[in-house]
């Protein structure tokens, strides 16, 4: 609880400095009042219809992601396993470009972030078919591999066979995410699926700590496996699936998050869940302050800026699994 | 009163029977070691006997639903996993798991389960270290104090002492004497005859895929099923330091 | 003669009819001619004569840029690919500058010669593109009569004075058209102050959408929408961006008039005149 602290005033303002962070210089008590006065006048426009759902959008999402991430580590005993990494957010991504280019996204509103999620669901479970039950580090990355390259590949695919000239650009977006020029119409959508998936994956908390010790003691002290393992799945699709459709995939969120917070929770996997939530959404903010304030004039990835964390944190974990098992 | 009864139980792995026939029960204050040679199925045995893997005939324990099965028996695997740097006290408090709910954290009466587990162990020292930071045995102990902590009539622990100090090895056996006495019981399986017939009050030897002989130490280890069954001589007496069993050579 | 020609042909609509009357071309003009490049599609298809221009390229058959599907269904259809455009064994080929410069370069190993079109960037530009494509075809006479319409309907359509509301033309991904550009010098004949380039934003660069709010411009311009979709032109449906065409006045562009330097340029700023007209309406009100 020490730590709840000092995670949820680091959201909180790094929401305020997100809301406040914009090409278009508006004061800062001119702002917040625009949020909440209401009105039509431009600086409402721009408060409410522009930097609100980017701000709102970037907690959800970082939550979402080290919320799976956390999860996905803790039910694999694997620091490695991230949904970016393994290739359950490029299949998210596959699935929102087939909504999008087949006009099953136009045709009902949660079309885009259930096709998403079928296709993040494909992703998980193609994994942890290729990983196995304990998934050792060499099996989660040569599946993650595996699966990442095809669902980037075929993405790449739709896009190419897309009569709009704008979307064979677009595979950076879907590869890299972005929280540009969103809406609260993407909240909205993303938020329902979103809280079922952070109700599944919060409820983990007791089963992961149990397989601390392994499958079969999880097991003989009650814990229903199945169970876990499908509210996990489940869970996992829903978050990464309604996020990746709105945002496109960022990576190495569910990576960093849960590394760098596991020894402030005393490695413990359920406390590690809602510290992951929290740290996802700082970080993601964060993210996200940083591409505007980088390059205001450009559309800069954020997946860049995570991979540019992440990636050598990556490396560091490999080398010193290498040494451990793999 | 039986704590667990076991029925013409049978498993076949990869369509070849590794045992079947297997019936017995045990009662309140009993340590049952199971023995037998490598490849027997006592790992198996003790599995199914818990429905952790698909089995025939039948076994109490593994007819009840996994939260109440969770309540009357303890499981220690033989692999000795701790998956993640966590401190010794909260693997062993992972024993309390079964007797939370869903959203309860641990109270006052789990807490002493646990300091009464890790003093029983002799770990009440290293509490506050990571546990994946211990020598192989010290995490043995760990994880019987986890077994221990869970306080459940019926503890079944699959070579607990493997790889343990001789001195371990013998307090973690007064330790399932000492359940015993509490009118608890354990089943464990372990390889070192000697210690076996000293600590345990009955013996399974498995083997030839069935329960070859059960009972007391005594009655199950005669030198024709040692020499049938592991292919060993042995010298046996009972002392007045106790029964003192000492394996002598190989036959074939 | 001459004179009347101009004054019955300004009033006619733009199209490609008379190049079925005109005589055929002297022994110096080029008789088998192919064109890669949609923007030369349409000055070629323009003034052509009859049988000169073999090949199109496909981009002339989509509806959505091409305003002269029709004619384009009369002729040989290229794919810009070298290999296909030698085949045809052409005399001339017509592509843009900005054609791919292995193809272009493939197609003069080759001995065929190829004459390039720089993109129009104002309407002055699309004056000397009729007269470069009357040049190279051999077709001077007709590129003047076009030229001569040309300007009389520009002249007429500058002729309306009035106020100048402010607009912006907002492309996928937020570009803007500003300054030197094609689509920035129709707003401008068209009677509009352009408000990008009033707030700093010139033609290739990203205008945010929190700063096109805070602009706050009478009219905002955005490119029709292809089909299938795309995360570039999401921003077009943007709330603040259909606040802004809820509001007042909205304007979509056409591309098939919009995106090539050819006369048909003056049908995007008729039509924006147009809308110009209604707000000077509703304001008067």
């Amino acid at each position: 609880m020490r730590l709840a602290l000092p995670l949820l005033v680091a959201v909180a303002v790094l929401f305020l400095v997100s809301l406040l962070t914009g090409p278009a210089e508006i004061g800062l008590g001119r702002s917040l009042a625009a949020l909440f006065a209401g009105g039509e006048d431009p600086v409402a426009l721009v408060m409410r219809d522009i930097r609100l759902p980017r701000a709102l959008l970037a907690v959800m999402i970082g939550a979402s992601l080290g919320l799976s991430g956390a999860a996905m580590q803790g039910y694999l005993r694997n620091p490695l396993a991230e949904p970016g990494l393994i290739g359950v957010s490029g299949s998210a991504a596959l699935g929102a470009v087939l909504a999008i280019q087949t006009g099953l996204a136009a045709t009902f509103a949660l079309g885009l972030p259930l096709a998403a999620l079928a296709g993040a669901l494909g992703g998980v479970l193609l994994v942890m078919a290729l990983a196995g039950p304990r998934g050792t580090s060499l099996t989660l990355i040569l599946g993650g591999i595996a699966v990442s390259s095809l669902a980037g590949a075929l993405t790449a695919l739709v896009l190419n066979l897309s009569p709009n000239p704008f979307a064979a650009s677009e595979i950076v977006f879907w590869m890299m995410g972005s929280l540009a020029d969103r809406s609260m119409t993407h909240v909205w959508l993303a938020l329902p699926l979103m809280v079922v998936g952070w109700a599944l994956l919060a409820g983990l908390g007791r089963g992961l700590d149990a397989l601390i010790l392994g499958e079969d003691a999880a097991q003989a002290m009650g814990i229903d496996m199945a169970r876990l393992r499908l509210m996990l799945v489940v869970g996992t699709a829903c978050v990464v699936g309604a996020g990746t459709a709105v945002a496109g995939a960022i990576g190495f969120v569910g990576l960093v998050v849960p590394h760098m917070l596991r020894p402030l929770v005393g490695a413990h996997p359920g406390r590690l869940l809602w510290a992951s939530a929290l740290g996802g959404a700082a970080m993601v903010l964060l993210a996200d302050i940083a591409v505007r304030v980088i390059l205001p004039d450009r559309d800069l990835k954020l997946g860049v800026l995570t991979a540019l964390v992440g990636a050598p944190l990556f490396l560091h974990l490999i080398l010193r699994l290498r040494r451990e098992r793999i | 009163m039986s704590l667990v009864s076991v029925n013409d139980l049978g498993v076949r792995l990869g369509g070849r029977a590794v045992f079947s026939g297997v019936s017995f029960e045990i009662g309140t204050g009993e340590v049952v070691g199971l023995i037998g040679p490598n490849g027997a199925g006592k790992t198996t045995l003790m599995r199914a006997v818990l429905g952790l893997l698909p089995f025939e005939g039948s076994s109490s324990l593994a007819a009840l639903p996994a939260a109440e099965r969770a309540q009357l028996a303890a499981w220690m695997p033989q692999a000795r996993e701790i998956a993640w740097p966590v401190s010794v006290e909260s693997v062993v408090m992972l024993g309390r798991v079964p007797h939370l709910g869903t959203l309860q954290r641990p109270g006052v009466e789990d807490r002493a389960r646990v300091a009464a587990a890790l003093e029983r162990m002799e770990l009440a020292d290293m509490r506050d270290r990571p546990a994946t930071q211990l020598s192989g045995g010290e995490q043995a102990r760990v994880l019987i104090a986890r077994a221990l902590a869970q306080d459940t009539p019926l503890l079944i622990a699959d070579e607990p002492i493997a790889g343990l100090d001789p001195a371990h090895q013998i307090s973690t056996m007064q330790s399932f004497a000492a359940l015993a006495d509490a009118g608890k019981s354990v089943l464990v399986s372990m390889h070192d005859l000697g210690l076996a017939v000293r600590h345990c009050t009955r013996l399974i030897l498995l083997g030839e895929g069935r329960v070859i002989a059960d009972g007391s130490p005594g009655e199950v280890l005669t030198p024709e099923r040692l020499a049938r069954v592991f292919g060993i001589s042995a010298w046996y007496q009972v002392t007045e330091e106790g029964p003192v069993y000492q394996p002598l050579e190989v036959l074939r | 003669m001459t004179l009347v020609a101009i004054l019955v042909l300004a009033m006619a609509p733009m199209a490609a009819a008379e190049q079925t009357e005109s005589p055929p071309p002297s022994d110096a003009a080029p008789g088998r001619v192919v064109s890669m490049n949609l923007c030369t599609d349409l000055l070629a298809m323009l003034l052509a004569g009859e049988g000169q221009l073999w090949s199109v390229s496909q981009m002339s058959l989509d509806p959505m840029v091409s305003p002269l599907v029709e004619e384009a269904r009369g002729h040989e259809i290229n794919h810009g690919r070298a290999e296909e455009i030698f085949l045809m064994r052409p005399d001339l080929v017509l592509a843009n500058t900005l054609s791919p410069r292995s193809t272009v370069a493939m197609l003069e190993r080759l001995g065929i010669r190829v004459e390039q079109f720089a993109p129009a960037s104002t309407l002055e530009d699309v004056r000397d593109r009729i007269m470069q494509m009357g040049r190279v075809l051999g077709r001077e006479e007709a590129a003047q009569a076009l030229l001569a319409r040309f300007d009389a309907r520009l002249e007429a359509l500058e002729a309306d004075e009035g106020p100048r509301p402010r607009a912006v033309i907002y492309h996928a991904n937020g570009y803007v058209s500003g300054r030197g550009s094609l689509s920035g010098d129709i707003l401008d004949r068209a009677g509009f102050e352009n408000a990008a380039h009033a707030a700093g934003y010139d033609s290739g660069q990203v205008m945010p959408l929190e700063v096109l709010a805070l602009t706050d411009p009478d009219l905002v311009v955005t490119a029709r929408t292809y089909p299938g979709g795309s995360r570039s032109e999401e921003v077009l449906s943007h709330p603040v961006v259909r606040a802004f065409r809820a509001g007042r006045a909205g304007a979509v562009i056409e591309d098939q008039s919009w995106v090539c330097g050819t006369p048909f340029v003056l049908d995007a700023v008729e039509d924006l005149a147009e809308v110009r007209r209604r707000i000077a309406v509703r304001e008067g009100e």
